[in-house]
Parts: C-alpha cells; structure tokens; sequence
C-alpha cells in the first residue's frame, strides 16, 4: 500500500515535472527496518534519506521503500523482488549486519549497486568487498576502535568490556582491543537481547576495573545502563554512538549523563551542511536527528551527485561518480578508502542536558582520517 | 568468587525468577483451565509497560503507574478475550497458535502507533532507588530486593485465592472438568474472561515492574514469553505451585550459569575461549534443564499425568 502510495506521487511528480526531464528515473529500492523494536533506525535512515531527496528538488530519483521486519530471509525476498519486478538500479536502507549479509552480495553479483547506509560487517569490508557495494555510514569495528583510543587518551589502564554474542559483537570487543593498550579486568558475552545486567554487574564490581567498555545496541544499551546507574558503582564507562543515539537517550534519562562515547558524527560538528540538516530535520520531523538520520542524508547526497554526474546505465562512469564522493556531507570532509568504506574523523562524544532533552556534545577527536583494519585485504 | 558475590548472584536469580513467574502464572492458568496456548501474553506485558510508562510521565507517580498497568493490561485482556480468545476455545492449537500470533503483531503495532518508534522512558522511585546491606555484608539495590518481595506477596496471594476462595474452587474445577461445572449452573465464559484478565493484569504488573530497569519499547515482551513457556513447561501445565518453582529454577540456572560457566571452563581453556564457550552454553542451560526435567517427568514436576 505505502510502496503503491509512494510511486504513485513519484510517479505525480515526474508526470508534473514534464518534458523537461531527460531520460528516465533512477530507481532505488529501500529495504529497511520500519516495524518491531528496531524501528527507530530504519525509520530515521529512512525521514534522512527522503529530506535530502525533498531538499534536492527534482532529481530524478524515484525510492521504492520496504519494511524488511530485521528479518534476513524476508530481507532477501524483498530485494528480488525490486530487482527482478520493479527494477531497481541501486538497493540501500538495510540497517543490521546479517540482513546486510543475505542481500548485498547476491545484489552486487546481479550487477546492482548497493549504498549502505548503517551496517558495516567486516565480511563485506575485506575479502568480501564488492566495486558496486559503498559504505556511507563506517565498518563495524571503526566506533570501538575509537573507544580503545580514547581510553588510551584518558589513563585507563584495566578494562572490564562486554558485548552481546554474536558477530557484530565480537568485532566490537575486537575493536576495542585492538586499539586499547591496558589490561582487560574481564571479557564477557552476554546473550543477545537480553535484558537483566544484575549478574555482570556483580562481576564488574568485583573484579577491580578502572573503566567499562561495552556494545549493547538499543534496548539491550537502555537496560545495562539504568540497571549500571542503579548499582552504584562509578567506574567511567565508554562505548560506541549505539547505545547513546538521539532516539534511546530519552529513555535512558539521567543515567547517561556524562557517558563518553563514541560517534563518526554529532549535531555539533561546524559546517553548513550539518547546520542545515539538523534545522531542517527538526522542523520537518520535530525531533532531533539521530546518526542513523545523518547516514540516510550522506547516502542520498551520495546517492544524488552520482547522478548529476553519470548515467545509471553505464555502470563504470556511475560507480566512478560514487567513488568521487563530491557531495557536502554532514560530516565534513568524506572520502572513500580503496575498499569502497568512508576514511573520516571519529570524534568522542559526551552525553549532556540540553533543557529537557539529553544529547551529545563532542568533546575531542579519538581517531584522524580513520579507514579500516581490512581494506588491505580487499581486491578488486 | 567470594561468598559474598555468590550470594549476591543467587538473590539476581531468585529476583529473575520471581519476575518470570509473574508472566507464568497467568499463562499456566490460562493454558490449564481454558486449554489455550496464548502467545499474545508477552504483548500484555509490553502493554503494562507502555501504560505504566504513560501514567509516570503524566503524573510522576510511580504507583499510579503501577495501578495503570494492572489496569491496562486487564482490559485489553478481557477486551481480546471477549472479541478474539472466545472464538478458540473449541479449536486446535494450531488455530490457537495462529491467532493469538496474529495478536501479537496487531498489539504491536497498536502500540507504535500510540507511542511511537522510540524507547520510553520510565525510570524506578526514588524512595527504591540506591542500595540496601544486607546481613552478612551484601550490598544489594533496594529496588530489586522490593521485586522478589513484591512477586513473593502475589504468589501468596495466589495461593490463597486459588485454594480459599469461591472463584478460586471454580478455577480448580473448571481445570478437572469443564463440561461438569457448566452443567452445574457456574457461567463458564465469565468464568473465563475474569481468569484472562486476571492473568493478564499479571503480566502487565510484571511489565511494568521489570520496565522500570529495563527499556519500554515494541517487542519487549516475546523474549520474556519464550521464557514463561519454558517455566510453565518445566513446572508442569496448570500448576501455579509448578510455576512458582519452576520460574525460581529457571532464574536461578540461568543466572548462575552465567556467571559460573565461563570461569568454569577457564580453569582448563584459554580464556577468550573459554567467555565464548562458557556464554554459548549459559544460554542454552534452560533448554538442557528443560529437557532434563521432561525426561524424568513427561508432565512437568507439578503436572498431572
């Protein structure tokens, strides 16, 4: 119904646009996450990537958009689906690693293009790399890395770090690790999705830890950060953006204020694109953008200048405009390393009151111009 | 591990369990007396937490919110019960399966709808908040030791209802012998919607305590579900006594199997290893433990053969 409704008005406004238009629409099917407990991001991706569109007037794109539920499986069908009936020249919008993992590959051997504008799993980064597959938003590992950084940068000398089991969370430990020179005071995994922390934060009280690093995306994130305030205990605690985005920090009230984390971008950062994203995604959606709302605004910019500059249909001079990145990203400087993963400044965030709302303010630069662990490994 | 940690860990899971059994119960007294399985019980939960989350934002008030999850919950229990659940009761269970999962996502996305996409925020009181010491030199949160007292009161009462009451002897005879009540004149369907929603007021109650220190959002409430099902299973079908010590058990392997598997399998592995090996099995220990339990009785420990 909404992909009818949505073709329908692109369909209205090409009809309006009239002859003036030359050659036939690019088409991009979105498939991501619009129902269930991981609907926030899909949905701020999703209102940044159609406010850059909106910004950018008519630029004959036209976006049929899909709930993929997170689920992998129905992730697949929809994306044969707009590559086999709606033909679709470029597919983006996936926001989790494994549903990442059953569709870019298959997308990119059918010779499509795929933007991805969330997840970054490492598979896709070294070996796995693709020419038509570009990240917009970072690889998996590159927040924690910035995280072992910053805790370098800060004194810690003894951390206590935890993520959920799974592989996304084994890259994050293995982030932190890598750049992170101290002595780790324990290392658990915890089961995904769970929800009660009582029993690892006993261990993180007794096992004598200057500092606590963790992975815990959404509610997970929420549930370990109340329950570690509740505790008493007053180690610092460092972790990725996740656990500290625009849309979860308002349930994790009072007891984020002051975390340090880590993100590729923040509403702070100085430059005029910035600026006017964040104004006019608050006028227009009335609250504050997210990083995930940032990375669906980079990718349809990306998405855009690609193009003004080159035809869809000829695949080299289309993937060369994308490799350019000539577009004003909220980030500032962007480019593209040889793995086709953004080379970008990771800066340390602090978690801040502004009036009523809690947000973030940026407070250093953990890691300059960082690319990647596997780009070395990716040929093509 | 100190003493004093052990004995912090076993009052986590002791917490955990009487948290499942706040869900369970509900749903063994629903699958016992009506022969219903209710997947759309974990949905009743989430909407325990919603309303709870709503009123406290409202009014501030954390036991307002507490009153406004019992009653949500009991409503849109006795409203699903009414138009859909009654519908079921003569159908198989895959029928039954079918439907209540049809609920699950109706509910949910009802309730995005209502909320919105993005966590809630509600937060514990303040006079619950921070830490007690506890004899032997523990120090455990206030707010946790009020839950295991809080869901230790609600199985008394339970009890007591159950086996002292009118509508609790109703209850017991309705689980041996439906048609034989209805002949005898008790109107059977009231009967069954004051049970749902009983249950369901349960299960919102537990939402909206566990929502507290955990995140209100859509979906919270099918994890917690899956868990229910297995308590209900390991303390037999229809028994509240069976849930009761089921969901302890439950909450107690798989807290301490947490926290005593990894360094368990460190004394003879490598360590990253051993986190991933000892977290691997932890989360599978309440499966083991179920499968265990229904090798030596079919029925459950408390379920009638």
């Amino acid at each position: 119904m909404k992909r009818k409704t949505l073709s329908l008005i692109s369909a209205s406004i090409m009809a309006l646009a009239g002859p003036g238009l030359a050659g036939e629409a690019v088409k991009v099917g979105m498939i991501t996450t619009l129902s269930g407990g991981g609907a926030g991001l899909g949905i701020d991706v999703r209102d940044g990537f159609m406010l850059a569109l909106e910004q950018a007037g008519d630029s004959g794109i036209e976006v049929v958009i899909e709930d993929d539920q997170r689920k992998p499986e129905l992730a697949v069908q929809l994306a044969d689906r707009m590559i086999q009936s709606d033909k679709v020249d470029v597919l983006t919008g996936i926001i989790w690693s494994n549903l990442a993992m059953a569709v870019v590959p298959a997308a990119t051997a059918q010779g499509k293009f795929y933007l991805s504008p969330n997840a970054g799993p490492s598979a896709l980064a070294g070996k796995g790399c693709n020419e038509n597959y570009f990240n917009v938003a970072w690889q998996n590992d590159n927040l924690h890395e910035a995280a072992g950084a910053y805790a370098n940068s800060a004194g810690f000398k003894n951390s206590f770090i935890l993520a959920p089991n799974y592989p996304a969370g084994k890259d994050a430990l293995a982030g932190y690790k890598r750049f992170f020179e101290g002595d780790l005071a324990g290392e658990l995994y915890t089961k995904l999705g769970q929800t009660d922390y009582a029993a690892e934060i006993a261990q993180i009280r007794a096992s004598g830890a200057d500092s606590v690093f963790f992975f815990l995306p959404g509610g997970m994130g929420i549930s370990f950060l109340k329950q570690y305030s509740g505790s008493g205990i007053d180690l610092p605690v460092v972790g990725p953006a996740f656990s500290f985005d625009q849309g979860i920090l308002q349930a994790v009230g009072e007891a984020a204020l002051g975390v340090k984390n880590t993100s590729q971008w923040n509403k702070d950062i100085d430059n005029p694109t910035n600026a006017a994203f964040v104004e006019t995604f608050q006028a227009k959606y009335g609250r504050l953008p997210s990083l995930y709302a940032s990375q669906g605004f980079d990718t349809a910019n990306l998405l855009i200048s690609a193009v003004k500059a080159a035809d869809v249909h000829d695949a080299d001079a289309f993937r060369a405009a994308l490799k350019a990145a000539d577009f004003n990203s909220t980030r500032g400087d962007f480019a593209f390393g040889p793995n086709n993963h953004p080379i970008q400044d990771i800066y340390v965030r602090e978690v801040i009151k502004e009036g009523d709302v809690f947000t973030n303010k940026i407070i250093a630069t953990s890691l300059k111009q960082h690319s990647d662990a596997y780009a070395a490994e990716c040929k093509m | 591990m100190s003493l004093i940690l052990l004995a912090e860990q076993v009052l986590n899971g002791l917490q955990f369990g009487v948290m499942l059994f706040l869900m369970a119960a509900g749903l063994t007294l629903i699958f016992g007396v009506m022969g219903l399985i209710n997947l759309a019980h974990g949905s009743l939960y989430m909407i325990g937490a919603f309303a709870a989350a709503g009123v406290a934002a409202a009014t501030g008030s954390f036991l307002l919110a507490l009153a406004a999850s019992l009653a949500a919950a009991a409503i849109v229990g006795g409203v699903i019960e009414l138009v859909v659940i009654r519908r079921l009761y003569q159908r198989d269970h895959l029928d039954q399966v079918l439907a209540t999962f049809a609920l699950i996502l109706v509910l949910s996305e009802a309730t995005r709808w209502a909320f919105g996409s993005f966590p809630l925020y509600l937060n514990i009181p303040p006079a619950l908040s921070g830490s007690v010491r506890l004899p032997g030199g523990i120090e455990y949160s206030l707010y946790r030791l009020s839950l295991i007292g809080i869901g230790l009161l609600i199985a008394l009462a339970l009890f007591w209802l159950i086996s002292k009451t009118r509508i609790g002897m109703r209850i017991r005879a309705g689980e041996n012998d439906r048609e034989m009540i209805a002949a005898l004149g008790v109107d059977i369907s009231k009967l069954y919607t004051v049970i749902f929603a009983l249950g369901a007021a349960l299960a919102g109650l537990s939402g909206a305590l566990v929502g507290a220190i955990q995140s209100v959002q859509v979906g919270m409430g099918e994890p917690v579900l899956i868990l229910a099902f297995v308590v209900i299973v390991i303390g037999g079908i229809g028994s509240i006594k069976g849930a009761l010590i089921g969901a302890v058990l439950v909450g107690l392997t798989d807290t301490l199997g947490r926290v005593l598997l990894p360094p368990f399998f460190a004394t003879f592995m490598e360590k990253s290893a051993a986190t991933t090996v000892g977290s691997s099995l932890s989360s599978m220990l309440i499966y083991i433990l179920m499968a265990a339990v229904l090798i030596f009785r079919p029925s459950g420990l408390y379920g009638r053969a």
